[in-house]
């Protein structure tokens, strides 16, 4: 008995390190899950729904964690993929009375189009040039968004109020509660897709190309397709956190979507750690809250108070929140053995 | 014998038919041709620049060369992209070991297995039945070669942090990941010690042998090759100097030639 117990608690040990590379071991899972479900119930609603924001851009980060930490490939445009699921969901809502949940799916799909067929061209792009191409794609999507003859169904520059959606069944839930609840579930079954993704055979694929592309297609690793593969997931995930924010913002214009956002997914990314999953809601806080913070140590100077907190932050620990938690998980497993 | 078995056994596995590939003003490989059968372990020797890995990287669709033909059991390659080559059977080594580098041992060796099995991004993020029946069945045979090639004590361990010779056999374990008709190994024992050479000169002939792989060994270390292969290649400056038995390449007075005239050896 005591020997099969033996047997159960050291197997881990040595299987738990790998594995857990790219994602969290399943106790710290339950308890990061059981905060997320339980924090809304005793805080106010405004905070509800800087939460939702929170696995909104979370998302969006993890997003942006599948093309850069996964397959290598940068990208400083999730913007317009997050603009582009943002204003399918606001078009189906307002003009076709789509209901809003259902509107999410069809954003996925068309972001996971619209992200394939631009994984095309920047096939031939690496590095910088691949950032500056998609930097090009997030700088015209604004004005994209302005153009007349779309103007009908975008609203212009005025852009599209969207209705906030009441909770279902007559649930006693307020709308920012059934709205969070909703948004936690996407983003459990997204984050759960992502991690299996990665471990599968198609992420292994991605991973080979990140780290050697001529041993890759040596492999049988068709290059060019997982390359694209990897730029549509991506879209297709910044498309689905797009429509959700659009429901919880109650709004979509164009200047809701410039490159400041992609830019801000791209420090979220940074902060929470390329590559680590987990590391993207790590990432959302930061980008989500730490500007406030800023702005309440000097209103005229957030913006260098935000650059000195972000650089520290790079600098004390670059590889970013994975590091802290590989550190704490050392630490705790030092003071379990003594 | 019967007389279609004789057939059979004289038909090359892989024929190389006058192969040329010029880089601007470098003949790489100038009109190169030989043939490899089932189970033979071929040596391609020859001094530093006489075109060996360029050679391999055609074989890999890696360059494309200028005229010639490259037959895999009958059939042309040069018409497939690098990405189909695997399938085929053709199977390689890196000359600087080419693994990936932030990928643990086990998923080195199982990206091996990717020509051989089939998935999507779908089924793969759902997790579906069949994809975990594969990857059952993918760790039984990663297990499997790890084993064989004595790498279980690592496999958790992430590549860039082992012993370069550590690396090697790794890069061997993931080649034979994807059952290889032919492995196309280039210089497997550069980095190498004395000992080390020898033994794996027992483990080629050994895969050879158990796992019935025929092989294309290239190596500049001229003992080792003699005492591995059956059959030997010398080429230098891209073209082909000799072919025979070791013995016979080895006597052959124009590569005695080529290895005074040149440092290395
Ligand atoms: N990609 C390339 N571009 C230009 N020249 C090359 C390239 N690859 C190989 N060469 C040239 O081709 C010749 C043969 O090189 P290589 O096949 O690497 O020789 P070996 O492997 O026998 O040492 C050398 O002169 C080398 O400089
Ligand atoms: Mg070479």
């Amino acid at each position: 008995m005591s020997a099969a117990e033996e047997v159960v608690t050291e197997a881990p040990a040595v299987e738990a390190v790998p594995k857990r590379a790219m994602t969290l071991g399943y106790g710290t899972s339950l308890v990061v899950l059981a905060a997320l479900i339980l924090t809304p119930l005793f805080v106010k609603n405004f905070v509800i729904f800087q939460m939702t924001m929170l696995l909104i851009y979370g998302l969006a980060v993890l997003a942006l964690n599948i093309l850069t930490g996964g397959s290598g490939q940068f990208s400083l445009g999730q913007s317009a993929f997050y603009a582009i699921g943002a204003y399918t969901t606001a078009i189906l809502m307002e003009h076709f009375n789509v209901n809003y949940a259902l509107t999410l799916p069809v954003a996925g799909v068309i972001c996971f189009g619209a992200g394939f067929l631009f994984g095309q061209p920047a096939l031939r792009l690496s590095g910088i040039y691949l950032a500056l191409a998609t930097f090009a794609l997030a700088l015209a999507m604004p004005q994209l968004l302005k153009l007349g003859f779309l103007e009908h169904w975008t609203g212009g520059v005025q852009g599209l109020v969207v209705t906030k959606p009441d909770a279902p069944f007559g649930l006693p839930l307020s709308q920012d509660m059934w709205l969070y609840y909703f948004t936690l579930a996407v983003s459990i079954g997204i984050y759960i897709a992502s991690v299996n993704l990665l471990r599968s055979r198609s992420g292994r694929a991605l991973m080979s190309i990140r780290d050697n592309e001529i041993a890759a297609s040596a492999m049988g690793v068709n290059v060019a397709l997982y390359k694209t593969l990897a730029f549509g997931v991506s879209a297709g995930i910044t498309g689905i956190a797009g429509g959700l924010g659009a429901i919880a913002v109650q709004f979509v214009a164009p200047d809701g979507y410039t490159i400041t956002l992609a830019i801000s997914l791209f420090v979220g990314m940074v902060v929470g750690g390329v590559g680590w999953l987990p590391g993207s809601i790590v990432g959302s806080a930061f980008i989500i809250f730490v500007p406030n913070i800023a702005e309440g140590i000097s209103k005229g100077l957030s913006g260098a108070v935000f650059g000195v907190l972000l650089f520290l932050v790079i600098y004390l620990v670059p590889h970013g929140a994975r590091q802290v938690a590989l550190v704490a998980q050392q630490l705790t497993a030092k003071l379990k053995r003594n | 014998m019967t007389q279609a078995q004789l057939a059979q056994g004289h038909a090359p596995l892989l024929a190389v038919r006058d192969v040329s590939v010029v880089f601007g003003g470098i003949i790489a490989l100038n009109g190169v041709s030989f043939d490899m059968h089932q189970g033979q372990i071929l040596g391609l020797i020859g001094p530093n620049g006489a075109g060996k890995t360029t050679l391999f990287n055609c074989l890999s669709r890696l360059y494309q060369p200028s005229s010639g033909d490259i037959l895999m059991e009958g059939v042309s390659i040069l018409t497939r992209p690098p990405h189909k080559i695997a399938e085929i059977g053709i199977g390689r080594t890196f000359q600087n070991v080419a693994l990936f580098p932030n990928l643990s041992v086990l998923d080195n060796v199982r990206v091996g297995t990717h020509a051989r099995t089939s998935s999507d991004i779908i089924s793969d993020s759902l997790k579906l039945a069949w994809i975990r029946r594969t990857e059952a069945s993918v760790n039984k045979k990663v297990h499997e070669i790890l084993d064989y090639l004595d790498l279980e004590d690592v496999a958790h361990s992430i590549v860039s942090g082992l012993p370069f010779g550590t690396q090697k056999r790794v890069e061997l374990a993931r080649a034979l990941a994807a059952d290889p008709k032919i492995l196309l190994l280039d210089e497997p024992a550069g980095g190498l010690n004395h000992e080390e050479v020898y033994v794996l000169g027992d483990l080629v002939r050994k895969i050879r042998d158990e796992r019935r792989i025929t092989v294309l060994l290239v190596e500049h270390h001229m003992g080792m090759v003699m005492s591995t292969a059956d059959h030997v290649v010398a080429l230098n400056f891209g073209r082909k100097l000799a072919e025979g038995t070791p013995s016979q390449v080895q006597a052959d007075p124009d590569v005695i030639k080529a290895y005074l005239g040149s440092k290395d050896q």
